[in-house]
Parts: structure tokens; sequence; C-alpha cells
């Protein structure tokens, strides 16, 4: 064996080098993610009456109240977070087609009163819907207001929001389980739309005033 | 010597050569995935917790609004009530017309609409402040909103 005729680097310390320097990323990594309650805000509050929306029928919406001291009110009522998600379910669906409730006509009668009205658009979305989901799936109408004193702590109020979005959330995985037979997250996006068309996220934040002050 | 002898007879060392190869990938992963923190933050920006939360897709497309009580070594200068922080330094509610134009000149016109302004607020806060700063989206119409929240556990 003769001698080499250009020396090799050793790159046995590359390992340790690389190491290091892996090192060092990992423990600068921080692999947060960020998510969230996604939420639209209304457009600002036209000046002209003539540009105010429809009024809403009471009878559709649902007050929910959080005051100062972080008490929850549905409807003028004292309430706790926990059975919070229940009453939203109840009164969207509105099972017992109780009259203080939502109203919630199915589908089939949504899309005669379309067509009594002479509304084109309409009719064909309701067309469209019934041959998805079936005619004798309800839509509701119902609408939950959220209102909330300014000294309203930020806590309690996500707290109530998640319980709100917890509740649509509940109602769609029912709705394509039943219809499509996964869950809705599971849902190609076209189908995703459609479910959402059927209970969409109407949560209405108010505007701002003082309650319970 | 009789360990030697055993080795010698026995299956070879494992190469150890192809091992800068596979660290420099992890390297290279880590490298790729790590975002270095862009702002200081000077105040405490503790997020509640929330079950039904969404990811935020696209991170280019999302603009910041820190809200919080300034940490302890700030609090001569700025108090002790919650306060806005937008980018690096503590604002008042009427930058945040400027910050969301600011945020909107980055980007090209037909991505504007899918701007979103995540809202990281301490769960202590208040809501009058954060009532305000919805205010304030609203006028410049920056209406997609994200309320920041860690992932909860979800009650049965």
């Amino acid at each position: 064996m003769g001698k080499r005729q250009t020396q090799e680097i050793n790159a046995g310390s590359m390992a340790d080098i690389a190491f290091l320097l892996l090192i060092f990323f990992l423990v600068t990594t921080t692999m947060d993610v960020d998510s969230g309650l996604s939420r639209q805000l209304p457009p600002p509050a036209p000046d002209e009456e003539a540009d105010q929306p429809p009024p809403i029928r009471e009878r559709n919406v649902l007050i929910v109240l959080i005051n100062k001291d972080n008490q929850l009110a549905v409807e003028g009522e004292l309430f706790n977070v926990v059975n919070l998600m229940d009453k939203v379910k109840i009164f969207v669906t509105n099972p017992r087609n109780d009259k203080d409730l939502s109203d919630n006509n199915t589908l089939a009668e949504r899309r005669d009163i379309a067509i009594a009205d002479n509304k084109e658009n309409d009719v064909h979305r309701y067309t469209r819907l019934i041959k998805v989901f079936g005619s004798s799936i309800r839509v509701s109408k119902g609408v939950v207001s959220l209102q909330n004193d300014r000294g309203t702590s930020y806590k309690m109020y996500i707290a109530v929001q998640n319980e709100l979005v917890s509740a649509f959330n509940e109602l769609r995985d029912e709705l394509s389980q039943q219809t499509f037979g996964k869950k809705y997250n599971d849902l190609s996006e076209d189908s995703q739309k459609l479910v959402r068309e059927i209970y969409p996220l109407s949560i209405s934040e108010a505007e701002p005033r003082n309650i319970g002050g | 010597m009789q360990f030697r002898k055993k080795k010698a007879g026995g299956t070879p060392p494992i190469s150890t050569a192809s091992l800068p190869d596979i660290v420099f990938m992890l390297l290279f992963f880590f490298m790729v995935s790590t975002t270095m923190r862009e702002t200081d933050l000077k105040i405490k920006v503790h997020v509640p917790e929330a079950t039904e939360i969404k990811k935020l897709e696209k991170k280019s497309l999302v603009s910041y609004i820190n809200v919080g009580i300034p940490l302890e070594n700030f609090r001569d200068i700025y108090g002790t009530e919650p306060r806005i922080q937008l980018n690096d330094k503590l604002s008042d509610i009427n930058d945040i017309s400027g910050f969301i134009e600011m945020e909107r000149k980055k980007h090209d016109e037909n991505e504007i609409p899918k701007l979103t302004t995540s809202l990281k607020v301490d769960e202590e806060a208040k809501m009058g402040i954060v009532t305000d700063i919805k205010q304030e989206l609203r006028k410049v119409q920056a209406l997609k909103i994200n309320y920041s929240t860690r992932k909860g556990v979800k009650r049965e």
C-alpha cells in the first residue's frame, strides 16, 4: 500500500457540526400553527334608514347576553354556559314546532313560498337542495344574536362563542352523517357548501352598547 | 484478546458514513419549518382555549393585532391597562386603520378580500377594547377576522 496522491479531508466531524446546527434549530423552532375561531364582521352600519336590512321576526332571534360580571342570559333568563349548546340546537331545529322558537319550514314549503313570491333564484336554490337532502329537511331562519358589555371578559366571550359554533358544527355533523354517511369535515368542498346552506353559521354580533352596566 | 477475535469473525460494523446525510436532512427540515419570531411582544398575550377551532391557512395573508397587559418591565411607561400592539410598537386604537392600509399595500389587489386579521387577545382583557378594534376594522372593511385561541379539550 503506497501513500495516497491527494489527502482526503476528514469528514468525521461533519456529523458533529450538523448535529450542533440541528440542535440549535430544534430548540428555536416554534411549531405553533395559528388557529382560532373565524368570523365575518358585518359591513359598516349604513347611515340611511333606507339601507337597513329587513327586520327579522322576533321568534327567529335568540338573544344571548353576557353582562360585565360574566353572567350569561338567554332570552332574559340566567343561563349556564354548559347548557347553551343544547339550547341553541333546540332553537335552530325547533323539533316540537314551538311557536316561540325559530321558523323552520321544510325545503318543500320554502320552495312553494318562493314560487308564490316569484323569486326565481330561490326556487332554483331550493330545488337543488331538495335533490340532495330530500324535501322534508327543515331549514331554520333562526339567528343567534350575541350581545356583550364592555366589561365582559374576553375569556367568557370566547367560551360563549365556542359553544355557539359547536352547536352549529354538531347540527352540520348530524345532517351530513344522515345524508352522506360521513362527518362534515370529511365531506368534499361542494357537499360542505350544501350543508352550510341548510345550517349557516348565523351568529350576529350586535352593535356595541352598554348592557347591565 | 478474546473480545477482538470474536468481533473479527462476526458481522462487520455498521457504516456511519451516511450519518451526516441523515442529520443534514433533519437539519434542513427544521431550518425550513422554523419561523423565527418576527415581533417582540411588549405585552402579555395568553389566548383563551376553544375547541371548535380552524387553522389559519395562508400565513402570508394574515395580519396580527395583539392585545394584552404590558409586561412588567414596561409597566412604568405604559401602565397596567390592556394595550394594543401592532408589529413592534404599542399603538392606539386610531392606528389600526393605518396598519390595515399598510398590510393591504403589501399584497396584490385580488388578494385583498382574502386578508384575515387575527386577534390575539389576552384572556384577561375586557371586551371593551376588543369591541373598539372590531368597530375600527369594520370601518376599513377588513371584515374577515379570527379570534386566536389555543386548542382546548372538548367537554362531554
